[in-house]
């Protein structure tokens, strides 16, 4: 156990209405970790990733990042505290061209990371005068995080990187993020459903079902934990 | 992007030497008449800041005009303890005092959007020619305020109507250039931002709050300035030289220019300026077509022509001039961009 963590979620509960999106769960990553987040859909996760990045308030709990609580900070203020994310569905700024996309990552952080250099990074600089909309969705994927990126966050929230992918680039997005946290020596926080992927890349895994943080371990130890087969598979008949 | 850079910028000049040159061609009278779009331009870039760039809809852009116009009024007509200005000079004030109103209204438009934002903004638009009825001391009442004719000041030797056509199109140009900086900047990407996606723009660290209201501001400003105009080229305002119906024309205007398209909205200018004054003329070419034969002095025959000139337009330039515009040399800077 280290002595403190990057990330702290602690005791976080979420009601919408009668539904109990977060029940108090807790996890931490640690500096220069690659956390996963798993579990079936509406286990949470994304609430979980709107909680950090103060999106929703939670009902309970508090969320510390760098030992200091997030939650006196309003959603704009985030990306200054050093956490930058990407959205399940992709919500990219359509009106305005790949580059200037990135661009507005580093409003807030302006010279941590030049816009154009992000894009060499991620191999999308031929494309930066481009409309998103023009480009595939893995690629707008990348243009997601390129401006994540571009505010030289410390720890980075990716939501589901693999959706739309082949089955030979969700390995080499495995690859990358690997190189993406060493080279920009990130924290990664990693929604994902695509197992193999989460397996093969994180330190550590959390597993959420129905709200509930219902494991936690290596990923080795998580595959065979009976209670997270049960919540992807069903209760054995 | 370089080559856009260059477009833009010899495009702005080119703008701005037809506009230096003009008056020599024209007659007098078109000279005003090219001052009042000029005026309407004005107005219509506030508005394209506001609704093309931050996405924020107004309906009531019409009664920022009027806060432009009776603020340029008062001051040169009232004045201040008894020092009445001149003309020229309460343009920046009105400016500012529509500005600060407009900022007052984006404060509670953060809670709303789309068609409410459209309601409430249309409200102030219904409310505000009563308030000249109520305050009817200071603001003239029904009958309205007389101001000064325009003159050319420290004797320059033009007409009135020239001078308009000056004083309009200089400030025109500088505020488009303003604007053009603006929002090809920060600022700019931050209110695209916004527009397109209200989470990823908080996420990236845009204050949502700070930059709606600015937008709100902003765009108020260049309508108080254009309000001023008008109120200083018409010499006198009342609340029927600010209508209801002008908010409405505005967003006409805008839709007509292009959202997002600085140079288009002059063609959206000149629109809703030509249909407002030359729907008879209108009504005679259609007049040309076999079977009709319209009254073009029969009453509500120029609104008719008004509502099918803009259904025509909207069909055939759905994304307004500026769409056309961009069309047109998008095709030429992408090929400059691919050889480079």
């Amino acid at each position: 156990m280290a002595l403190l963590a990057l990330l702290e979620v602690d005791n976080v509960s979420r009601r919408f209405g009668g539904i109990v999106a977060l029940d108090a769960v807790s996890f931490t990553a640690e500096a220069g970790e690659i956390v996963g987040l798993i579990g079936p859909n509406g286990a949470g996760k994304t609430t979980a990733f709107n909680v950090i990045t103060r999106l929703y308030t939670p009902d309970e709990g508090d969320v510390r990042f760098n030992g200091e609580t997030l939650l006196e900070t309003p959603p704009s203020g985030i990306i200054q505290r050093g956490i930058a994310r990407t959205f399940q569905n992709v919500e990219l700024f359509r009106g305005m061209t790949v580059l200037d996309n990135v661009r507005v990552g580093a409003h807030a952080r302006a010279g941590e990371q030049r816009p154009e250099d992000v894009l060499f990074y991620v191999n999308l600089h031929s494309v930066r005068h481009r409309s998103p909309l023009e480009l595939p969705y893995a690629t707008q994927k990348r243009v997601e995080l390129a401006r994540a990126l571009a505010s030289g966050p410390q720890l980075l929230l990716l939501d589901e990187p693999a959706g739309g992918l082949s089955h030979e680039e969700v390995e080499q997005l495995g690859k990358f993020i690997k190189r993406l946290r060493d080279d920009f020596e990130l924290t990664i926080l990693l929604v994902e459903h695509h197992m193999g992927l989460v397996m093969s890349v994180a330190n550590r895994v959390h597993v959420l079902d129905f709200g509930e943080k219902i494991a936690e371990g290596t990923p080795s130890e998580i595959q065979s934990n009976p209670a997270v087969i049960e919540a992807y598979l069903g209760a054995p008949a | 992007m370089r080559s856009r850079l260059w477009l833009e910028l010899s495009g702005f000049t080119l703008l701005a030497l037809a506009v230096a040159a003009l008056p020599r061609f024209i007659s007098d009278f078109r000279a005003r008449e090219l001052a009042i779009v000029g005026m309407y331009f004005i107005a219509l870039i506030g508005l394209s800041i506001l609704t093309g760039y931050s996405g924020q809809i107004s309906l009531g852009h019409g009664a920022f005009m009027a806060i432009g116009g009776y603020t340029t009024a008062v001051l040169s007509v009232n004045g201040v303890y008894g020092h009445q200005i001149r003309d020229l000079w309460t343009i920046p004030i009105a400016g500012v005092i529509a500005g600060l109103a407009g900022l007052l209204v984006g404060v509670p438009a953060l809670r709303l959007s789309g068609l409410y934002l459209a309601l409430i903004t249309f409200g102030i638009a219904v409310s505000f020619p009563q308030l000249p009825k109520k305050f009817d001391h200071f603001l003239g009442g029904t009958t309205g305020k007389i101001l000064d004719l325009a003159k050319p000041p420290f004797g320059l030797a033009t007409t009135p109507n020239n001078w308009m056509y000056y004083l309009t199109w200089g400030i025109a140009l500088v505020l488009l250039g303003a604007a053009w900086l603006l929002v090809r900047g920060k600022t700019g990407r931050a209110l695209k931002a916004i527009r397109d996606s209200e989470v990823a723009a908080a996420s990236s660290g845009v204050k949502l709050a700070t930059y709606k209201t600015l937008a709100f501001g902003i765009s108020a400003f260049y309508a108080g300035v254009a309000g001023s105009l008008y109120a200083i080229a018409n010499a006198y305002v009342n609340p029927d030289v600010f209508p209801i119906i002008l908010s409405v024309y505005l967003v006409v205007g805008l839709a007509v220019g292009g959202l997002e398209s600085l140079v288009g909205l002059i063609a959206g200018a000149g629109l809703i300026y030509f249909l407002q004054n030359h729907a008879d003329t209108v009504a005679r070419w259609i007049n040309q077509l076999p079977a009709l034969n319209l009254d073009p002095k029969q009453p509500g025959i120029p609104s008719m022509i008004f509502g099918v000139v803009l259904i025509v337009v909207m069909l055939l330039l759905p994304t307004g001039a500026g769409g056309v515009a961009r069309r047109l040399f998008g095709s030429l800077t992408t090929r400059f961009y691919t050889r480079s």
